[in-house]
């Protein structure tokens, strides 16, 4: 047996014994996942036990280094730990902004101190982080943001606002950008972490037309950090932004966004035959895509995609889901309508129809996308 | 999905530098339109094809071929598209080859096709319409034979092919599977009527009157026919799938190119957003096409149960991402887009008969819901 079959054996008995029933079930929704933090109550036994069990193990980070709470794993050996999550429907333990985007953040641009002092309560769920990027001034204009940072000798001053911060109602730290020089655009721009129960830090939720959302606007008003919470240098914070965008992009590539190959067709049996054509037309269109979507992840993990391509399968995947829920909410009729009746499952269809049209907004628009393919795989000229 | 072997990419790069040096319209397409000839393609480039090897790509090792399949077909014809190369390649080394297989058809016409020198066409549709089963086209039983009479239009190199693989009826009525038989039906046999296509190509109506055919003409069962012919067909939309995406993808490349040198307004035209958006929308597609087009072809070699379906998907898709590239390669292009002398015009030429043949967009996508159970 070689060393990663000995590894894989172990793994399997350990979850055996160690993985609740409970946690053997599909997460039915966002709201089954565990994000950890001060403030987290746990929604069963077996949730707050999984999590310490993998924890202590450091296999909610796996592939992290021992001393920041990791397992050390090797690339092969997470592979297999996954494999064998899979194989029992095991639940991630732990849901976090501070695991998929914080985490990698200071790994790479942190100092021994900051990895120390954030990465271990990230591992174990104890502090939950949200992402403090976007400003009612600066969207797709990201590097435009204005939340001031001044140097104030033994402290940072904050003041400014951040909009569509996920769960920062919730989150016990942020991870920000602020604005430490006017001087230049992107080059005046910081990585920025502090406490959000820091005097001065305010949330209010945003209602969205599809109803409820974890998003919020943040507001700082005279925030004080101390100094050594900046991540990387003062004003490369925009070199932090973009290593997380590659990683996003990274992440996207792995999701699979092409779905099992099924038909929506066979699903929603459409009795109306001009109905019936558009949902074949878009059948065709979600089955290339999810050939598509195989190829990209083979050729992403044969290092053979181009570097923008997530750009291309962002908007293709995004502009196809909002087209599955209209022709979704074509064949739901007047009853796709009911907003917040039992019957319809406090409106399923017509909330989850209303926020996909966000799909082609977060995370880099459907015309930013386009706009980086045009001019980074295409080469066409012009900014 | 299986990413590229490397003797796929080698064979992927001959027939690419082949068809780019030797295929291209001034050499092939225009020279055979404007010097009058009647088969639409040069024979002695196809010799060339069997000189490379290429014919025998789905013809089995053991029969001299190399044995390959969907994929490898593909590889070359995605070639073929995007240099608007005529050639028998699809009827006869992809289609054809796939109804004979495992029949005495087989090894009559292996080895004059190895040497590209034998044609061979499908005579399938009866009306404007791509329809199969609907074939009416009689075949009565008569002393040791049949006598054929009906008709077949848009029989791709009827005029050209030494034998034309003929879909007839000899039972049961228009609308069923079982009754089919395939039929090998030899060079002039049947009245011919050769009809020019808009892409330059030439396509067949055929008249059948009291057309007499030995009973080893059939290929495979009486009443069998269906076997056969799914095959083949299955072959040819695959085919015809990744020729499409190769239409898609030179139009698409020559449009791109127009963009990075026009001027106007003193800009390159390429720096218009709604440009922009419009060819990054299309690369997408393109790539997306591809994928699809060649998920199908690996389906269609491993035999898999989804092979129909991931067919329909890839024709159905791959002709209306072509449809859309050659439209805006055209409008991209401006007023030289209209006219003869540049090649643009061409690729949404050849997309028209491409997306009819072996079923258009329509054809396929009703095929999908109707797989898939709506």
């Amino acid at each position: 047996m070689t060393d990663l079959d000995t590894f894989r054996s172990e793994t399997r008995a350990w979850l055996e014994q160690n993985c609740p029933p409970e946690m053997r079930e599909p997460m039915r929704s966002e709201s089954d996942a565990c994000w950890g933090g001060r403030n987290w109550t746990f929604q069963s036994d077996a949730q707050r036990v999984w999590l310490a069990r993998m924890a202590e193990r450091g296999w909610t980070v796996p592939h992290w280094p021992k001393e920041y709470g990791g397992a050390g794993l090797s690339p092969a050996k997470a592979k297999v730990l996954k494999e064998e999550m899979a194989r029992i429907d095991a639940r991630s333990p732990l849901t976090s902004f501070g695991i998929s985007m914080l985490g990698p953040a200071l790994l790479k641009f942190g100092n021994e101190e900051q990895k120390k002092r954030f990465l271990p309560e990230i591992a174990r769920g104890e502090i939950r982080w949200c992402q403090g990027y976007s400003e009612p001034g600066a969207g797709s204009d990201l590097a435009g943001l204005q939340t001031k940072c001044e140097d104030k000798g033994d402290h940072w001053l904050v003041n400014g606002q951040k909009v569509w911060t996920s769960y920062a109602d919730k989150a016990d730290w942020i991870f920000c950008l602020v604005r430490t020089s006017t001087e230049s655009k992107q080059g005046g721009i910081s990585f920025l972490l502090f406490d959000m129960a820091s005097p001065g830090v305010s949330t209010k939720p945003i209602l969205l037309i599809s109803g409820n959302s974890p998003f919020c606007e943040t507001f700082f008003d005279d925030v004080k950090v101390p100094k050594d919470q900046v991540v990387g240098e003062v004003n490369r914070g925009w070199d932090v932004a973009k290593y997380l965008l590659g990683h996003e992009r990274e992440m996207i590539a792995g999701m699979g966004l092409g779905g099992t190959g099924g038909t929506l067709g066979a699903t929603l049996k459409p009795d109306d035959p001009l109905l019936r054509a558009e949902v074949a037309a878009f059948d065709v269109d979600s089955l290339a895509f999810a050939a598509m979507s195989e190829r990209f992840f083979e050729m992403f993990k044969a290092g053979e995609a181009h570097p923008a391509s997530p750009s291309m399968m962002k908007y293709a995947g995004t502009e196809l889901n909002k087209r599955r829920h209209e022709l979704v909410m074509a064949a739901g009729g007047s009853d796709a309508l009911e907003w917040d009746s039992e019957r319809s499952k406090n409106g399923k269809a017509a909330r989850d129809w209303l926020r996909t049209k966000a799909n082609s907004i977060e995370g880099g628009t459907s015309e930013v996308q386009l706009g980086i393919v045009a001019k980074h795989i295409l080469g066409l000229p012009g900014t | 999905m299986a990413l590229l072997t490397e003797d796929q990419k080698m064979l992927q790069e001959t027939a690419a530098s082949f068809l780019r040096d030797e295929g291209g319209p001034a050499k092939q397409l225009r020279h055979w339109r404007d010097s009058g000839c009647t088969d639409g393609y040069g024979t002695g480039f196809w010799q060339q094809f069997g000189d490379l090897g290429l014919t025998g790509i789905c013809i089995p090792e053991a029969h001299g071929g190399l044995g390959l399949g969907a994929v490898e077909a593909a590889l070359v014809l995605e070639e073929i598209g995007r240099n608007l190369t005529p050639s028998p390649f699809l009827t006869t080394a992809v289609a054809g080859v796939r109804a004979i297989e495992g029949t005495a058809h087989g090894e009559r016409w292996y080895p004059a096709i190895l040497a590209g020198k034998a044609v061979l066409a499908l005579a399938v549709d009866e009306s404007r319409r791509h329809s199969p089963e609907q074939s009416a086209l009689r075949a009565e039983r008569r002393g040791n034979g049949f006598v054929l009479n009906g008709a077949k239009q848009f029989v791709v190199h009827g005029d050209s092919a030494d034998m034309i693989l003929t879909v007839a009826r000899t039972a049961g009525s228009p609308g069923d599977i079982e009754g089919l038989t395939l039929f090998a039906v030899p060079k002039g046999a049947a009245e011919t009527e050769t009809v020019t296509l808009a892409d330059s190509s030439k396509a067949s109506r055929l008249t059948f009157s009291d057309v007499e055919l030995d009973a080893d003409a059939v290929v495979g069962e009486v009443d069998g026919g269906w076997a056969p012919l799914s095959r083949a067909l299955s072959a040819g939309r695959a085919g015809a799938a990744a020729e499409l995406v190769g239409v898609a993808a030179g139009a698409t490349a020559m449009t791109v190119d127009y963009l990075k040198q026009r001027k106007q307004f003193g800009k390159l035209i390429g720096e218009f957003q709604a440009l922009q958006h419009r060819a990054a929308h299309l690369y997408g597609e393109i790539e997306i096409a591809r994928a699809a087009a060649l998920k199908a072809a690996e389906l269609v070699d491993s035999g898999d149960q989804q092979a129909d379906l991931f067919v329909a998907v890839a024709k159905a898709k791959a002709a209306s991402v072509s449809k859309l590239a050659v439209q805006e390669g055209v409008q991209m292009h401006g007023g030289i887009g209209m006219t003869d002398e540049h090649d643009i015009g061409l690729y949404m030429k050849r997309d028209a008969v491409l997306g009819e043949l072996f079923g258009n967009i329509y054809f396929h996508r009703k095929r999908v819901a109707q797989l898939s159970g709506y």
